[in-house]
């Protein structure tokens, strides 16, 4: 049964996933101008155009130019970038990993604060504590992103405490994290808008968890109250706040750019932004792909955890 | 500011029952303090961003456009701008834009996800199928890749955010309102419209819609909260209002590099793009208990 679910929504995810690449594709046939002519300027030789032409298909009819560009997708050839002149898959590489350790950061952080806080709220609701945490997250969960960044750089970079550095400036070819420093930041803020959704979340359902009656038994019984929290009360609130969590990862993936252009982290997120402003369409496709891919494998585990989290269908598989 | 969650949060709300029509709805979401709250900076940034290209240039002195001193000088209350523009008076200027676009944004997206929500909801299953696939496709998307990906092809045009943020709205509200939907059409005086033959249009618009307002509700301002801090985003990242428009999210773009000599050009676009959507925020969140309220009583 759960095997079924999970390989019907896998198949679901990958067409999702090949309507998702038919309208990133499309989206460049409704550009005007020659994509060749983009890459190569203005002075370009007619030889060179045509030369150029035909390395980037652009003489083949349209299906077979989208088969081959989603075919240079699985082969790690993204198309050729017309600011650099050069491929897309050399522009965006290091990016790639950037961005991931930003996020694998942010993550890391932002999973465990949210669901401790999101516990202590639950088990003092009502409490001083308990509105401090709920007033704060609902604050934090209603601004935009760039809004806490630029909150955060006045508070400790530049207005108020000077002692964290407001802009990435690693050299380019140098990995992020030898300078840590220049990473606080940037993950701070991403921190500080995904915990939120998380902490609700588990305050949530531990308030609900709490006054289960399988609780009130173990209490019953003289359970000590720390074995009934984290033996008997915790476990079960983990579920829906799984799928919050991935929810929020997924997020991750898009909201990411937003962060990375305030910080000028050398991100995907950046090149990104770079790319739109340029109308740099080959960039913005295979970015756009990345993330979109990112968004739905994540929202696909989230969808698994939950199948898999889902007591009735467990019971349903041991028959 | 994530998309796919509700920033409702059920527990801990104890208000007693009372009649359950619209008016009831805003009586008992106005008796929360957080509403009052809401409602107070909602309205104060809101009467800045209505009021304030009025007073304009009779207030300070120059238009939002015009040159007033050197860059980055503390001339007149809050100085002045990267290129030497007084800031009051670009912040003054810059915030009906901003409302004007998510206002619209957030309209499209409610009625174009309200209709394709309420048709998905009542027709023949393979239709109601086929609508909802088609909605997961374009959730498949982030918002904001989304949204990029229409510039790049149609440029940074106003109509063209109004449209994008609309239509990446439109499926998430659709997806509300289906639910909302399916569990008023199996209602009795449902059937009983159905057996005089009313049209079914006439029957979504006259007997179903009054009784999802409060989901909808909840739905708009979750939207507009959403829409504000999208559209102030895209100008923040360069791709929505264009130069020399005075609008909030542009100005912190602008302002940025100077927040050390001179932060009130970041400082007053910030804040009150915070007050807004925290406001908004409170105002939905309340909303939201009061509706969860009324309907818990059925």
């Amino acid at each position: 049964m759960i095997l079924k679910l999970v390989s019907r929504r896998l198949l679901v995810s990958v067409l999702i996933l090949l309507v998702v690449s038919i309208m990133v594709f499309v989206a460049t046939l409704l550009l005007p101008g020659d994509p060749a002519q983009a890459v190569l300027g203005q002075q370009a030789t007619p030889e060179r155009l045509e030369a150029l032409r035909e390395q980037m298909n652009l003489n083949d009819p349209v299906v077979m130019r989208y088969l081959s560009w989603l075919g240079g997708l699985f082969t790690g050839n993204f198309g050729y970038s017309a600011a650099t002149a050069g491929p897309v898959s050399a522009l965006i590489g290091e990016r790639i990993t950037a961005s991931l350790v930003l996020m694998g950061i942010a993550a890391v952080i932002s999973i465990p604060v949210g669901i401790i806080v999101g516990t202590y709220s639950a088990l003092r609701r009502g409490r001083f504590a308990d509105h401090v945490a709920t007033t704060t997250s609902l604050v934090l969960a209603a601004m935009p992103e760039f809004v806490i960044g630029i909150v955060m750089i006045t508070l400790f970079s530049t207005t108020v405490f000077k002692i964290l550095p407001s802009v990435t400036l690693a050299p380019p070819g140098e990995p992020v994290w030898n300078y840590p420093l220049q990473l606080v930041l940037p993950a701070l803020t991403l921190v500080l808008v995904v915990t939120p959704y998380i902490v609700r979340m588990m305050r949530a359902t531990m308030i609900e968890v709490l006054d289960s009656g399988f609780v009130e038994m173990a209490r019953l019984k003289g359970v000590p109250e720390r074995t009934v929290i984290l033996r008997h009360a915790v476990p079960h609130a983990l579920g829906p706040v799984a799928q919050v969590v991935a929810i929020q990862l997924a997020w991750m993936a898009g909201g990411v750019v937003v962060i990375e252009f305030l910080f000028r982290y050398p991100g995907i997120g950046q090149a990104l932004v770079d790319a739109v402003s340029n109308r740099d369409v080959q960039v913005v496709q295979a970015i756009s792909m990345l993330i979109a891919a990112a968004y739905i494998v994540v929202n696909l585990l989230a969808d698994i955890v939950g199948i898999a989290t889902n007591p009735k269908l467990r019971t349903e598989s041991a028959r | 500011m994530s998309t796919n969650n509700t920033p409702t949060d059920m527990a801990g709300s104890a208000i007693d029952d009372e009649v359950s029509s619209a008016p009831g709805l805003f009586r008992r979401m106005m008796r929360q303090k957080q509403a009052r709250i809401g409602a107070v900076l909602t309205g104060i940034v809101l009467l800045v961003a209505l009021v304030g290209p009025l007073l304009l240039p009779w207030a300070t002195g120059f238009t939002s456009t015009s040159f007033s001193g050197r860059p980055f000088q503390p001339d007149g209350i809050f100085g002045t701008d990267n290129l030497g523009r007084d800031i009051l008076s670009r912040f003054l200027d810059g915030g009906l834009r901003l409302l004007a676009y998510a206002a619209l944004a957030t309209a499209l997206g409610m009625v174009v996800g309200v209709v394709i929500g309420m048709a998905a909801a009542y027709s023949r299953p393979w239709l109601d199928n086929l609508i909802m696939r088609s909605n997961d496709v374009l959730l498949a998307l982030p918002q904001l890749v989304f949204a990029l990906l229409a510039i790049t092809v149609l440029g940074p045009k106003g109509w063209v955010l109004v449209t994008v943020i609309g239509i990446t709205h439109a499926p998430r509200v659709a997806r509300v309102t289906r639910s909302a939907t399916a569990s008023v059409i199996t209602e009795d005086f449902v059937r009983a419209s159905e057996m005089y033959a009313v049209p079914k249009w006439k029957i979504l618009l006259k007997d179903v819609l009054p009784n999802i307002t409060g989901p909808l509700m909840v739905e708009l301002g979750l939207r507009m909260t959403y829409s504000i801090g999208f559209v102030a985003a895209l100008s923040f990242l360069g791709l929505g209002m264009q130069p020399p428009t005075a609008d909030w999210g542009l100005m912190i773009n602008e302002n940025r590099i100077a927040l050390t000599v001179q932060p009130w050009g970041v400082i007053l676009p910030v804040v009150a793009i915070a007050i807004l959507t925290v406001g908004t925020n409170l105002l939905t969140d309340s909303l939201a208990r009061a509706s969860a309220n009324l309907n818990a009583g059925e």
